[in-house]
């Protein structure tokens, strides 16, 4: 459908047909005092000459660096390959499309993604994917109270290592519903959620939430947190960075009998870091919460002629259908990252992403070997971690040090007093794949110069 | 003219009541109902033991065309529910009186039985809602 602006003569023909003078009146319902008549902060038009100006302007005060913040959003390697592919016309189109049915070879990329996402997490069903990792936790979170057929309950357990923003995001979403999220303490040593943490008379609980790897990038024991809240009735959601699962054990296979809905950041598949978005979200779950669970689903079938084919599948719990009774309003998804992912998972294969997670973890792991030969640096949980670390200063302000080492070229980590100031003078580091030896080593003898200097 | 079994009873919603011996009720939903949704492809049946109010939401059935709600038409608690549609949802197409019942109540106040439909006053609601 061409993109044709309506002439003056169209719209007098539009109005004269409806029996109205002007548009203006056609907002005549609004309150005057709701109106926002003029739009006085937003400037003029420019050119296209003068706007590219402007933004090459404005990126070129982006300081690349080298980038030690993990915390949410990755700096993975992404092949060439995957966003020349994706940015091909025939995928380029971030909607799933209205008539769905038509458009088989979006429908059919969909469906490898999801076929790729449940082997990864070990679930039996994944969704076309969500909006990002944060808006997927509070969507799991109203996915678990309706899918708990058990409980009655609309509490939830959300563990504090659990991303903060996480939290916040799913708070923000669930508040107004009458779900209360509560929270549970982690091991102050250790970095993880523990059986002594959780409570002991939980009483009746609709979900514990479990983030493996958490956000000090500590794992969890996923196993013994998984039975508890089996034998208290309570659902697990699964929070996890797709990356790890490579390395470590799926939510599927958590505990005996597995965790019930996995949700999580599908960023580190391929997409860009991009100032923090587009991103996306995946979504899994047990095939008897199927039902329950928000978003596009696409099935595989064939046609009269006996001939594979794909189509929207479940679509009586979506809105168009179910109206207010929705399991979401979510109906839109991620699909051009969505696409990036696919095919970023394609060309890596298992063995691809399982060398990303292993070189990721290792690199973690010498960095923070190099960065606590430093009198003045320790390592804060003692727990084993995946490809993030949190480390602390005795002597120093986190501020101070994460200024120098930006001031020499170093994004060295990110700063945990916001939200953890009971942990000091903390931050956390991560050295993806993307990182040498070289860079590892500049890293640590940058940081062990500014700490053996005077204080400024 | 769809099928309305004289002995039962109705609700204007469109399910069916049939007492039982034992004071319970069997509850589904009716050969009209079934013919306007289409082909059954799944019923989320409801939590035995759930303590009911009349009017209450308790079960969904899904068609190819809409998934709809089902209301218990009484209050009460649910004693039984019709686990063979669980696997077969196409007999609430096939014999909506009969292998397609849903669950069974156990009444609380049986006060309410006189605001039920019969077969003549249902035959009438849902023919003036056709128009």
């Amino acid at each position: 459908m061409p993109y044709i602006p309506h002439t003056d003569a169209d719209i007098q023909k539009m109005l004269d047909v409806i029996g109205s003078d002007s548009i203006e009146n056609l907002f005549d319902e609004i309150p005057a005092a709701l109106r926002q008549t003029s739009l006085d902060k937003v400037p003029s038009g420019l050119s296209e000459m003068q706007i590219s100006r402007l933004m090459s302007e404005r990126a070129s005060n982006d300081q690349q660096g080298l980038n030690f913040i993990g915390a949410g959003a990755y700096e993975h390697h992404i092949p060439a390959a995957v966003w020349e592919i994706t940015t091909r016309g025939e995928f380029y189109s971030a909607y799933t499309p209205y008539q769905a049915e038509a458009s088989q070879g979006t429908l059919q990329l969909l469906y490898e993604y999801q076929s790729m996402i449940a082997h990864l997490t070990a679930m039996d069903v994944s969704n076309a994917s969500l909006y990002d990792g944060a808006s997927g936790l509070a969507e799991a979170v109203l996915m678990a109270v309706r899918a708990n057929r058990k409980s009655k309950s609309k509490r939830i357990l959300i563990p504090d290592s659990v991303n903060p923003i996480y939290r916040q995001v799913a708070n923000t979403i669930v508040k107004n519903q009458k779900l209360s999220l509560e929270s549970v303490a982690y091991d102050p040593n250790c970095g993880n959620t523990t059986l002594t943490s959780l409570p002991e008379e939980p009483g009746d609980l609709a979900a514990l939430v479990i983030p493996q790897p958490n956000f000090f990038g500590v794992v969890e024991e996923v196993d013994a947190l998984t039975d508890w809240a089996h034998q208290h009735g309570a659902l697990i959601i699964a929070v996890v960075n797709p990356t790890s699962l490579a390395m470590l054990k799926p939510p599927g296979e958590w505990g005996k009998s597995g965790a019930d809905i996995v949700c999580g950041e599908g960023q580190p598949l391929g997409i860009p870091m991009s100032s923090g978005g587009p991103y996306f979200g995946f979504m899994c779950c047990k095939k008897q919460f199927v039902r329950q669970m928000p978003g596009r689903i696409i099935g595989r079938t064939v046609d009269l002629d006996g001939k594979t084919g794909f189509s929207l599948t479940l679509q009586a719990r979506e809105q168009h259908i179910r109206r207010s009774k929705a399991t979401s309003n979510i109906c839109t998804n991620q699909g051009l990252m969505v696409t990036a992912a696919t095919i970023y998972m394609a060309l890596l294969g298992p063995e691809g992403l399982h060398q990303v997670a292993h070189h990721s973890h290792n690199n973690t792991n010498a960095l923070i070997k190099q960065l606590t030969k430093h009198a003045s640096v320790e390592v804060v949980f003692s727990r084993p971690s995946f490809h993030e670390a949190v480390i602390r200063f005795t002597d120093r302000s986190v501020e101070a040090v994460l200024e120098q080492l930006q001031q020499h070229g170093i994004l060295g980590g990110y700063n945990l007093k916001q939200h953890f100031p009971e942990l000091g003078e903390a931050m956390m580091v991560c050295a993806t794949e993307t990182k040498t030896d070289d860079d590892l080593s500049h890293f640590a003898k940058t940081l062990a110069d500014i700490l053996d200097s005077k204080p400024s | 003219m769809s099928n309305i079994p004289a002995h039962l009873k109705y609700t204007k919603t469109h399910e069916w009541i049939e007492e039982q011996d034992d004071g319970s009720v069997k509850i589904g939903i009716t050969d009209h109902a079934q013919d306007l949704l289409g082909d059954m492809v799944f019923v989320e049946l409801p939590e035995l033991e759930t303590v009911l109010e009349a009017g209450d939401e308790c079960a969904v059935i899904e068609s190819v065309k809409a998934a709809s709600d089902v209301y218990s038409p009484l209050s009460g608690e649910i004693v039984e529910v019709n686990e063979e549609l669980v696997d077969n949802p196409d007999m609430v197409n096939k014999n909506p009186y009969v292998d397609g019942w849903i669950f069974r109540l156990m009444p609380s106040d049986p006060e309410q039985f006189n605001s039920l439909f019969d077969a003549e006053a249902y035959e009438m609601a849902s023919s003036e809602e056709d128009h």
